[in-house]
């Protein structure tokens, strides 16, 4: 059941949006999608989804393309939300719901649960365009698991939302895993991606710039971080060789050292000039890593 | 179930239950019984209104009589009478309301009758109309006479030419049957107007309105754009058979209960219905809204925002009208050259070709001919549109133009160009 994507590249006329993409996504397991706008992560969950052609290379799943055959099996968020603003809750969901092969009954009955889960059981006959857009999004995401697919994409799952929102969603994103869902799932949210993700890829256009295991790619970024509290000036720690960025803090400074060496230097370098609250050694965050990878052009 | 049935009938209950469609179906039926029901009508406003009392001074002495006699059938309307008094106190009288009006006859220098007619208001035609014309006949009759020539021949004279037109060829239509025929190609081609600008907009603001909302992308990955646009087609065009059955079935049994048989029904040819025409029109309505509302569907699937797509489908609209328009020359000119060609050509075919089997003996073969461009025409608008259709419902831009389906077709390309 595993998703493979075999040097994948698409082109809009002499735009290049997906270049050589080879991916291997694992079942059951939860895979975020990294990169800045217009990496080409939008563009490549259509090619997964069989919503545009590759250019180049191949995509499978299952030992097979995606396509209409297997749509019941398949759940898609797409980053614009659209829901038919007319319709109530429950018709629009009858509607997408049928369209993904299930009958009303069942329908009807995974819908109450979710919307009871949602905490929004009152919605059901109300009109989309009649709730917030938080809660619009709930529905559109209900829309995209109601039938329990075995593959799901999530576009952007939880922008716009509040933080209660978004844990709860979040909490729904790994009851579904559990339960035997792989997903696949793009954010610009470092915090997010690091929380649910055991694989993930930073896109970077159209170019895969880091692939792999969430651990396996902390370990072999090398840099680690220091953070250190203590009562005297630490300016001087910023001319230490192996060095790489100094941010003073208000109970002393962070720096982003090269490798571990360089943060005993650091520990070294400190001893005898008075009172150290704080030394600690932190892995990386994903952000630093996105940052590095993707550079300034990431807002 | 099937795809295609969730979106066909997703489409046409949803339109069937939404109030604009039950609103607009009801104020047809209002209307159609309102138009079949007009002469009822009418005489509900105006069968108490009473003749109009006229007062003449005739300065001849003569004439009056003579008038009397010309407007004894009309008593109803105008009734006019004797005035003894001055033109003053005429005038007097119409402006107190006593008369309607006051007509002054007399002779003019060469003993020709002549007339002035006062009255409060002389925007309402209809009584000064009915004396203006019998005072003409009295005119004739009085120059005539001073002439010399007896009334018989005056008679002859103004008596309608005979004038038969016969059709030698054999399975030519008689004159009375190509009346029948043009009212009933005449209800038929203006239904497919009406029919095709009312369902192809819906159409187009239907794809139109799933794109704006963004629902687009979560529908085609679903389900393939083929069963989304020929499901929309046909849900809506199961809705147009709804609507227009509904609105034929009330009109028709609304003139048959109000009209006797030589009233309008009979001047449409709705008293016996002609099979092959019928049938013909069928065919033909069928078609030709298949074509127009496969063009609508691919157009509505290129625009990002609902207000684009009115501007869109206007080069549509325009088709129809000029289609229509060379249809309802054809009305009087069936056999013309540019009605026979036009004919052929499959946007054209439903309404014109439909025209010629109506109007004129068209062999089978000819009508077949044109059916099967139109029909082929459909099927390659209707894989071309649903290549459109994919490549256009993740179209999104600024401008919406007929540009955009060079992109579209490329965005749906199974190859790398």
């Amino acid at each position: 059941m595993t998703l493979s994507l075999h040097n994948v590249t698409k082109r809009f006329g002499s735009f290049t949006a997906v270049d050589q993409l080879s991916l291997q996504i694992p079942e059951n397991q939860i895979f975020g999608f990294l990169g800045a706008n217009g990496a080409g992560k939008t563009t490549t969950f259509r090619m997964i989804l069989g919503l545009i052609d590759a250019s180049e290379g191949h995509i499978t799943w299952n030992n097979g393309a995606i396509n209409y055959s297997k749509s019941h099996l398949i759940g898609y968020l797409p980053e614009e939300r659209g829901l038919y603003p007319k319709l109530t809750v429950k018709d629009q969901l009858i509607y997408l719901g049928r369209l993904r092969g299930m009958n009303k009954s069942d329908i009807i009955k995974e819908l109450d649960g979710w919307l009871e889960r949602f905490n929004v059981p009152e919605y059901k006959n109300k009109k989309i365009e009649e709730l917030s857009k938080g809660n619009q999004q709930k529905i559109q995401f209900i829309s995209a698991v109601i039938h329990k697919p075995k593959l799901l994409i999530l576009d952007e799952p939880f922008s716009g939302l509040d933080p209660v929102n978004v844990e709860v969603l979040k909490k729904a994103v790994i009851n579904l895993k559990e339960s035997g869902t792989s997903i696949v799932f793009s954010s610009h949210r470092m915090d997010h991606v690091e929380e649910l993700c055991e694989h993930l890829c930073i896109l970077h256009k159209g170019q895969p710039v880091v692939h792999g295991g969430l651990k396996d790619i902390k370990r072999s970024f090398g840099k680690k971080n220091v953070v250190v509290h203590a009562d005297f000036d630490l300016n001087y720690l910023k001319d230490l060789p192996g060095v790489v960025t100094y941010k003073p803090s208000t109970e002393g400074c962070e720096l982003q050292v090269e490798s571990e060496q360089v943060a005993q230097d650091v520990f070294q370098a400190l001893s005898g000039k008075g009172f150290v609250r704080t030394f600690d050694l932190e892995e990386p965050s994903l952000n630093d890593i996105f940052i590095e990878k993707v550079g300034d052009s990431y807002e | 179930m099937n795809k295609f049935w969730v979106i066909f009938t997703h489409t046409f209950m949803t339109r069937l239950k939404s109030k604009a469609f039950i609103w607009t179906t009801v104020i047809s039926l209002v209307f159609v019984l309102g138009l079949t029901n007009i002469d009822r009508i009418m005489d509900q406003f105006g069968g108490d209104e009473k003749a109009a009392e006229v007062a003449v001074i005739d300065e001849s002495g003569e004439l009056f009589s003579g008038l009397e006699q010309q407007l004894s059938t009309q008593k109803d309307v105008v009734d006019i009478q004797q005035f003894d008094g001055t033109k003053e106190e005429a005038k007097q009288a119409v402006k107190d309301e006593e008369y309607k009006g006051y007509l002054h006859l007399s002779y003019n220098e060469s003993n020709i009758p002549e007339a002035q007619y006062f009255a409060n208001q002389i925007a309402e035609n209809k009584v000064s109309g009915r004396l203006q014309q019998a005072i003409q006949q009295l005119k004739v009759a009085v120059a005539t006479e001073k002439a010399g020539i007896d009334q018989g021949t005056i008679q002859q004279i103004y008596a309608p030419v005979a004038f038969e037109k016969v059709a030698l060829q054999e399975n030519a239509k008689t004159q009375e049957e190509l009346n029948k025929a043009r009212g009933l190609v005449y209800i038929m081609l203006f239904l497919l107007y009406m029919g095709v600008i009312m369902y192809g907009n819906m159409i187009a603001m239907d794809v139109a309105k799933e794109k704006s909302s963004r629902v687009m992308e979560i529908l085609i990955s679903s389900a393939s754009p083929v069963k989304q646009m020929f499901g929309k087609i046909l849900g809506i065009a199961l809705l147009g058979v709804l609507q227009f059955g509904l609105i034929l079935i009330v009109g028709y049994q609304s003139i048959k209960a109000n009209m006797s048989d030589d009233g309008i029904g009979a001047f449409l040819g709705l008293s016996d219905l002609d099979m092959d025409t019928l049938i013909y029109s069928i065919v033909f309505f069928l078609l030709g809204y298949l074509l127009y509302a496969t063009l609508a569907a691919m157009l509505g699937s290129l625009v990002s925002r609902i207000e684009d797509a009115q501007q869109l489908i206007t080069p549509m609209t325009l088709m129809i009208v000029v289609v229509f328009m060379v249809a309802m020359f054809g009305l009087n000119a069936p056999d013309s050259t540019l009605i026979t060609v036009t004919s052929y050509i499959p946007f054209f075919t439903p309404m014109v070709m439909f025209l010629r089997v109506g109007m004129l003996d068209v062999p089978f073969w000819e009508a077949g001919i044109s059916i099967l461009l139109l029909i082929a025409t459909t099927i390659v608008l209707g894989i071309i549109g649903a290549r459109i259709y994919r490549g256009g419902v993740l179209l999104y831009g600024k401008s919406s133009s007929l540009k955009d389906i060079k992109t579209a077709i490329q965005l749906s390309k199974k190859e790398s160009s």
